[in-house]
């Protein structure tokens, strides 16, 4: 009964969206299949030929491009990991980093914001007391479970300190183990280590 | 009774309250910082100012008694105007420091601008600096340039402690608080200046750090630290132990309770939490003559059960740090149950300093409460007996002998006794004399009461499971006595409790209900001296 007012109530948005109740919504109704495609099976040869054009067209300019020959014409390109890289965005959020001070100290002061708001709850942080009274206050211990985090940048945008960044354009994160995938304070003040992988 | 109008609500209150408690009782907050219902009134943060009808400026509510037909407002433009311009001058030299200042979560700065401030700000930053991190104490740590001078600390120094410590020196912006020259702020009491600190001026050493306070959850309960019972709430957080490994109790604060502490507690309660997680007896142990080794309830109950059928030569010595609950059951268990004659109570501990204020020199919380369910305080003749070789069996609740009664005569004991038990929750040198030992949970793992020095039963709550395979005295005695045939048919600590209730006629009409958040006064305990501090100064009406 339950769906049964569930469905109806959805079938009358659905009319009042195709009535043009709600604007600016292009609709696309589904298609129905024919029986040709129906039957499925030439369909299926419609799929091999297309694939099989792409794959022997590739083939002739790959290698017409080895023998120096139609240049001009681009064949399909892989970029060919882990020898080639790929260019990211700057803004992509990549692995996480901890921003130094000039004396090379984290700039973090384990305010714990990043802690709370994390929806993971993948930050790990110790407290301890700093000996610069007008710093006060330092990370003793600071880790990120990768393996938990969801790469929302929450962490990035609560810090009051600019202390945490994802700009590392890291992103081949992976690990044979969960522990692997814990980021220590070390490694997170230099992003380029790994010393767990 | 003069009545008044607070923003259009008509309020009668006694005279002399001033317009800031009448507020209160009309339900409207007016926001303060060095008001403080138990100190005097200072009024110098100009925090709390109101428009009082047909006086021409603005008034501190702090200050300003009630009068019959006073008209009050709390919320017009000119004292929300007032206010935010108040904070703005407060915040004029007070550092941005919130991501590292302890009190961050609890700060009156932080709450008040978002209620009453959210201001243009027109600061050119440059701040008037002054002292930071500084410790002034062994319990205390100043941050001068956070201090809001509102006066609190030096006011409790000198009205509540009367110790002096502490003082503003300077004037306008370069004023400054400091403790007395050649002073350190170390009374007993230190720690309350953390808790009436509207701001992160002053934060506890012992707590700086170790947990954001919004991470914390809140239990009331009783602090077991002496007689005087003193309302606390017990700050806790389990679901971060990297932050403090194996430390589930973070803190522990006053509750106010006009009856018995008011607003504090001293440095002794307020520090002597580490207890109930540091050096626990995590499992039940025997004593293979040489060593403790770990054993099971299984075995302690059964093979420990014939302890108790030796009933002619079984003596019991219960402890006054256990609950009424647990005091009960022993009393049904071993009195009335198994008759035994030989059975008494000892606080665990020596007594200690004893002050004008709070501190009791019964260093234990339920004396009384031993004392009203009809213990007696004969443990010395029951050490006689056992060093003369007549107790076969001898039953401890957490005593440390050794402690008590020095080495030599512990041994003695020890060794003339059969069979040793000891009930308890942490580890000491003297636990290794028994035979037995078996684990018992402290008082933020169990729910229950305590009768402080003048009868007041209070209730304790269950902060958090106990730790290991410990369990609650009664519990333990409950199923000590199954294994015997004896059935003590009770779940809960609310079901002894009302049992407790029905069998003691000094208990009449108490029920968890009606103990509340304050407690109640035993039937036959005399009122001289209730509710005030013992110097007999004018006690504070909340
Ligand atoms: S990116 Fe999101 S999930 Fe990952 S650590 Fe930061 S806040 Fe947590
Ligand atoms: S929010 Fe920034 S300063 Fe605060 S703990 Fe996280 S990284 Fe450190
Ligand atoms: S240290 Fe705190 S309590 Fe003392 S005057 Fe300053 S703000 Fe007030
Ligand atoms: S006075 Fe006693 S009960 Fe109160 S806080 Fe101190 S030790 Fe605890
Ligand atoms: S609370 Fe009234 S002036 Fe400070």
């Amino acid at each position: 009964m339950e769906n049964d007012a569930a469905i109806g109530a959805y079938e009358y948005t659905c009319y009042r969206i195709n009535n043009g109740f709600v604007k600016g919504i292009h609709l696309v109704n589904r298609k129905e299949l024919t029986f040709l495609e129906r039957i499925y099976i030439f369909e299926a040869f419609k799929g091999i030929l297309i694939t099989s054009t792409h794959f022997f067209k590739n083939i002739f300019l790959h290698t017409a491009h080895l023998l120096g020959f139609l240049k001009g014409q681009s064949a399909a390109v892989t970029i060919q990991y882990p020898d080639e890289k790929r260019e990211y965005a700057p803004r992509l959020r990549t692995r996480h980093r901890l921003v130094q001070r000039e004396d090379g100290s984290p700039r973090c002061v384990a305010c714990m914001l990043c802690e709370t708001v994390c929806p993971a709850k993948c930050i790990y942080i110790i407290a301890g007391e700093d000996p610069d009274p007008n710093i006060e206050k330092v990370a003793k211990k600071f880790d990120i479970d990768l393996g938990k985090c969801v790469y929302c940048g929450f962490c990035v945008e609560v810090c009051p300190e600019d202390a945490i960044r994802m700009d590392t354009q890291i992103m081949d994160i992976a690990a044979y183990s969960r522990e692997e995938m814990l980021l220590d304070m070390d490694e997170l003040l230099h992003p380029g280590s790994r010393k767990n992988g | 009774m003069p009545t008044l109008k607070i923003d259009g609500k008509d309020i009668a209150v006694p005279a002399g309250t001033s317009i800031i408690e009448a507020a209160k009782k009309a339900g409207t907050f007016i926001p303060h910082y060095c008001y403080h219902p138990g100190l005097s009134v200072a009024g110098n943060c100009r925090m709390c100012l109101v428009e009082v009808e047909k006086s021409p400026k603005l008034q501190i509510s702090c200050f300003i008694p009630v009068a019959d037909g006073m008209v009050v407002h709390t919320e017009n433009d000119r004292v929300k105007e007032a206010r935010e311009a108040v904070l703005e001058f407060l915040l004029v030299n007070h550092p941005l420091d919130c991501p590292v200042c302890d009190q961050s979560g609890e700060c009156e700065l932080q709450n008040y601008y978002m209620n009453y401030g959210l201001y243009e700000s027109r600061l050119f930053e440059d701040k008037v600096k002054k002292e930071k991190v500084v410790p002034i104490g062994p319990t205390v740590m100043l941050d001068g340039e956070r201090c809001v001078l509102c006066s609190r600390c030096v006011r409790f120094c000198d009205e509540v402690t009367g110790t002096h410590e502490m003082g503003i020196v300077n004037r306008g912006d370069h004023a400054e608080i400091t403790v007395a020259p050649g002073k350190e702020l170390d009374n007993a009491y230190s720690g309350n200046t953390v808790d009436i600190c509207p701001v992160g001026a002053l934060t506890d050493r012992d707590f700086r750090f170790k947990c954001r306070v919004w991470f914390l959850e809140k239990t009331s309960s009783i602090c077991p630290g002496c007689s005087r019972g003193c309302n606390i709430e017990i700050h806790w957080n389990k679901e971060r132990p990297y932050q403090t490994p194996n430390e589930r109790v973070m803190r522990l604060k006053p509750r106010v309770n006009p009856e018995v502490n008011q607003w504090w507690i001293c440095d002794e309660g307020r520090y002597n939490y580490h207890f109930i997680d540091q050096n626990r007896v995590l499992y039940p142990m025997k004593n293979n003559g040489k060593d403790l080794v770990q054993a099971s309830w299984q075995e302690v109950m059964e093979e420990g059960s014939w302890v108790m059928k030796e009933l002619q030569n079984t003596a019991v010595i219960v402890s006054t740090d256990v609950t009424l609950e647990d005091l009960w059951i022993a009393k049904e268990l071993f009195i009335h149950k198994l008759g035994i004659q030989t059975i008494a109570y000892l606080p665990t501990k020596k007594s200690g300093e004893e002050d004008h204020l709070l501190r009791k020199s019964d260093k234990t919380p339920n004396t009384k409460g031993a004392q009203a369910l009809g213990f007696e305080a004969k443990a010395n003749e029951i050490f006689s007996l056992a060093e003369a070789g007549k107790i076969k069996t001898l039953i401890l609740f957490g005593h440390n002998l050794i402690d008590l009664l020095g080495k030599e005569r512990a041994q003695k004991i020890a060794e003339k006794v059969d069979s040793m038990v000891w009930i308890g929750s942490n580890q000491h040198e003297g636990m290794n004399l028994a035979k037995w030992i078996i684990p018992s949970s402290v008082y933020a793992e169990k729910d229950g009461t305590f009768m402080n020095y003048e009868g007041r039963v209070q209730r304790i709550f269950k902060a958090f499971p106990a730790l290991g395979e410990s369990k609650a005295e009664w519990q333990i005695l409950k199923e000590w006595a199954q294994h015997i045939g004896i059935n003590l048919p009770y779940e809960n600590s609310s079901v002894i409790f009302e049992k407790m209730v029905q069998a003691e006629s000094a208990f009449n009409g108490m029920s968890y209900q009606k103990l509340g958040e304050e407690g109640v006064l035993l039937n036959d305990s005399k009122d001289e001296g209730r509710g005030t501090m013992d110097d007999g100064r004018k006690k504070h009406v909340l």
